[in-house]
């Protein structure tokens, strides 16, 4: 009965979420389900679709309307119900181990061994592309979320250097606002203020902090005095804002920068990419560093193509994009494009820009110095229900509805013991 | 072969024929609608029932069916009377109440006040009466978008009067967390005044002119005519357009997120967006299937006292 009813409503949800052909698929044909439909992620994309085709498979897009993800993955979990699996969807972190947990992930692990993707992607990655000894997705990229994105312009009309403490950041931050600039540019979503959240966090407690209180969710570090520093470091940068931010898209904030309004932005390494469309060049137009006092360690999220459990037949095709998926020469032409980098740790770094080739010898850095941390604001710190709890409590502060930092920590322990 | 089978005892025995005929007459309706009656009973009241079960259950990102209890109700409950500062489950149910109360009041005066106005005989009704009411025509997503950017102080109405010099004006309500469900409701009553509007016209047209007249004779005032006679009348429309209204405030998810993205902190959410943020964003099925599982009460508790008195009034 349980099963008939669950059947039934995903069947349902799927004819009407997703339309998805259920006919017996073509065994030549990879069928994708993704939401990287903007101008420069379809044209890298297009890059693995002409290798596959090179080695005679089809691409067929399984279409999702709406950007982001979430209508993805809604038609992703009716579909994966009622038993039609795409050969791979794009997945974030926890997402993979869900489904991985559930069973209907595939094993590439022969693959895996070929290819030597043991050795090369960084073990950190692993731990959402491996699930009990067997591989399941591809890692397509890295991104890194402590960046500071600086106008050059503006930063030589204040006579600023690069800030190498969160002290030396607010004093830059002072100067831009006696300078008349809007000093930090931030969209007020509460995914975007718990990404600054992170970088704030791993600047004032420092990596083994982090791993502890946002990898490893350690009551005692979540409770803690740094934490409470933690976010009065946040309310203290907060009021470099301007007071139009609420709601603003991540991508207005990165334009405010670009266009000179405002000084700085922190956001992940996909920002890069609004400035390279924007036709600017790093070092003369704009600067990339690391968010002060986070130097050495890169918090990441990761694309992964995960890999469902198909049927024998369309296994092949599987291989097949799973092997280009993880070429170097793939990993490279995409990552230039995306703004991330290579999920693999030894692709040359000769076509990237001077952040990309910062970016690759930082996560080689990282992955060796064991300060490689997932993002708990991107979902690669803990599953969706802890990251959002967090985003939550993190938003409620930036706006006022918490008010001081005893209470947002008092906040955070009680959100998060909610949603284990 | 079907054919020849019918037709032969036709033409023998005329009666068999009209019997079987009017069966099929009578059945007839029975057969047309057993399927839409069947998916109604499985998608709409057995998923229901489903979604309180999987209320008792601790599914997060795929429904589990082992029974756990009313935890997630406990969250709620929680949720609702130990929140300083608020939680979402909080906001969004006082924020129901605010957006529910204002947007079904305003309406109902408004339109009302509207109707009224256009049944003065006036020159241009069938010029006025369209532009009042096409605001309907669009869906909650253009009527958030195009109010959001109204709204928001960089590019909207303060921008503009301050570019005409009026440089004090200020107005930020789409971004302060504690205004920001009125800018839902201006939104909201925007878009469905002029309906209301719509149906208080048919009803004004349908009351009698007679008595109407007898009460002009009788030396009424206008506004007492309106008082006491016509506005009594109009009971029914009243219901109708109530019922309407409070459907509309329940499901109005997208107005929220066209317009505000959930506002800051979360500050404008309702009921139905807390609903879909924990089933489908948050994998945490139980609760929110325990938040739909209230909205459905909740509502039960308006309709059913409505339909019953309706009911009562048939009968008699």
């Amino acid at each position: 009965m349980n099963k008939f009813l669950t059947t039934t409503a995903m069947v349902a949800l799927a004819l009407a979420g997703a339309h998805v052909s259920a006919h017996a698929a073509d065994v030549k044909e990879v069928q994708m389900l993704h939401w990287w439909t903007s101008g420069g992620e379809a044209a890298a994309l297009n890059v693995l679709k002409q290798d596959l085709s090179k080695e005679g498979f089809a691409w067929k897009d399984v279409p999702v309307a709406g950007g982001g993800g979430d209508a993805a993955m809604t038609a992703l979990k009716a579909m994966v119900a009622a038993g039609t699996y795409p050969t791979a969807s794009q997945m974030l972190g926890y997402t993979v181990l869900d489904y991985a947990q559930a069973g209907v992930m595939g094993d590439l692990t022969e693959t895996a061994k070929k290819e030597g993707w043991d050795k090369s992607v960084p073990a950190a990655l692993q731990k959402f592309s491996v699930y009990d000894g067997k591989w399941v997705a591809a890692p397509v990229n890295v991104h890194s979320v402590n960046w500071l994105w600086i106008n050059k312009a503006v930063m030589d009309k204040i006579g600023g250097t690069q800030p190498k403490t969160f002290d030396e950041l607010i004093a830059l931050l002072d100067k831009a606002k006696a300078a008349g600039v809007i000093p930090l540019a931030l969209g007020g979503q509460n995914w975007q203020e718990a990404t600054m959240f992170d970088s704030i966090v791993l600047s004032t407690g420092g990596p083994e902090f982090y791993k502890k209180a946002f990898n490893d969710l350690d009551d005692e570090s979540l409770k803690s005095d740094t934490m409470k520093k933690s976010f009065d470091n946040l309310a203290t940068i907060i009021k470099y804002v301007d007071p139009n931010f609420s709601g603003r898209d991540w991508n207005l904030a990165t334009a405010m920068v670009i266009k000179g309004d405002a000084l700085v932005q922190v956001m992940g390494d996909w920002a890069k990419g609004e400035f390279v469309a924007a036709k600017k060049t790093p070092d003369t137009d704009f600067l990339c560093y690391r968010f002060p006092g986070t130097d050495g360690s890169v918090v990441y999220n990761s694309d992964m193509f995960g890999m469902f459990n198909v049927p024998d037949d369309r296994k092949a095709a599987q291989v097949a994009l799973a092997t280009a998926t993880l070429s170097k020469s793939f990993q490279s032409a995409f990552n230039v494009v995306k703004g991330s980098v290579p999920a693999r740790t030894d692709v040359p770094d000769t076509d990237f820009d001077a952040c990309g080739k910062k970016g690759i010898a930082d996560l080689k850095a990282a992955n060796e110095g064991g300060t490689l941390f997932g993002s708990l604001a991107q979902g690669y710190g803990a599953p969706p229900a802890i990251a959002n709890a967090y985003k939550d409590v993190v938003s409620k502060f930036v706006h006022g509805q918490i008010k001081t930092s005893d209470e947002a920590v008092k906040q955070l322990v009680q959100a998060i013991d909610d949603a284990r | 072969m079907s054919t020849v089978a019918t037709t032969e005892p036709a033409i023998t025995t005329r009666g068999t024929r009209a019997s079987i005929r009017g069966r099929l007459q009578d059945a007839l309706p029975k057969i047309v609608l057993a399927p839409s009656f069947v998916i109604t009973i499985i998608f709409v009241y057995g998923f229901i029932v489903w979604t309180a079960y999987l209320s008792f259950t601790n599914s997060k990102t795929f429904p589990s069916y082992a029974l756990t209890g009313a935890r997630a109700y406990q969250r709620l409950w929680r949720w609702t009377f130990e929140s300083d500062p608020p939680s979402s489950w909080y906001t969004s149910i006082t924020n129901m109440a605010i957006f529910g109360f204002l947007y079904i009041g305003i309406c109902l005066v408004l339109g009302l006040f509207l109707a009224i106005l256009l049944d003065q005989k006036i020159r241009g009704e069938s010029v006025l009466r369209p532009i009042f009411l096409y605001p309907m025509a669009l869906s909650f997503i253009v009527t958030g978008v195009a109010w959001k950017w109204f709204l928001d102080p960089g590019l909207g109405l303060e921008q503009t009067l301050h570019h005409f010099g009026w440089t004090s004006f200020h107005f930020d309500w789409i971004k302060n967390k504690d205004f920001v469900i009125y800018t839902v409701v201006i939104a909201g009553v925007w878009q469905a005044s002029g309906f209301v509007m719509a149906m208080f016209l048919a009803g004004l047209r349908g009351i009698d002119g007679e008595i109407m007249k007898a009460a002009q004779i009788d030396g009424a005032s206008p506004f007492q005519l309106y008082r006491r006679i016509v506005i009594p009348l109009l009971r029914p429309i009243f219901l109708s357009a109530f019922i309407v209204l409070a459907h509309m405030a329940i499901k109005s998810y997208d107005l929220v997120v066209a317009l505000t993205s959930g506002g800051p902190g979360g500050s404008a959410w309702l009921p139905s967006n807390f609903m879909y943020e924990y089933t489908f964003k948050r994998n945490e099925m139980a609760v929110g299937s325990a938040s739909a599982i209230i909205m459905l009460m909740t509502i039960s508790a308006i309709i059913v006292p409505y339909l019953y008195s309706e009911l009562k009034e048939k009968a008699r």
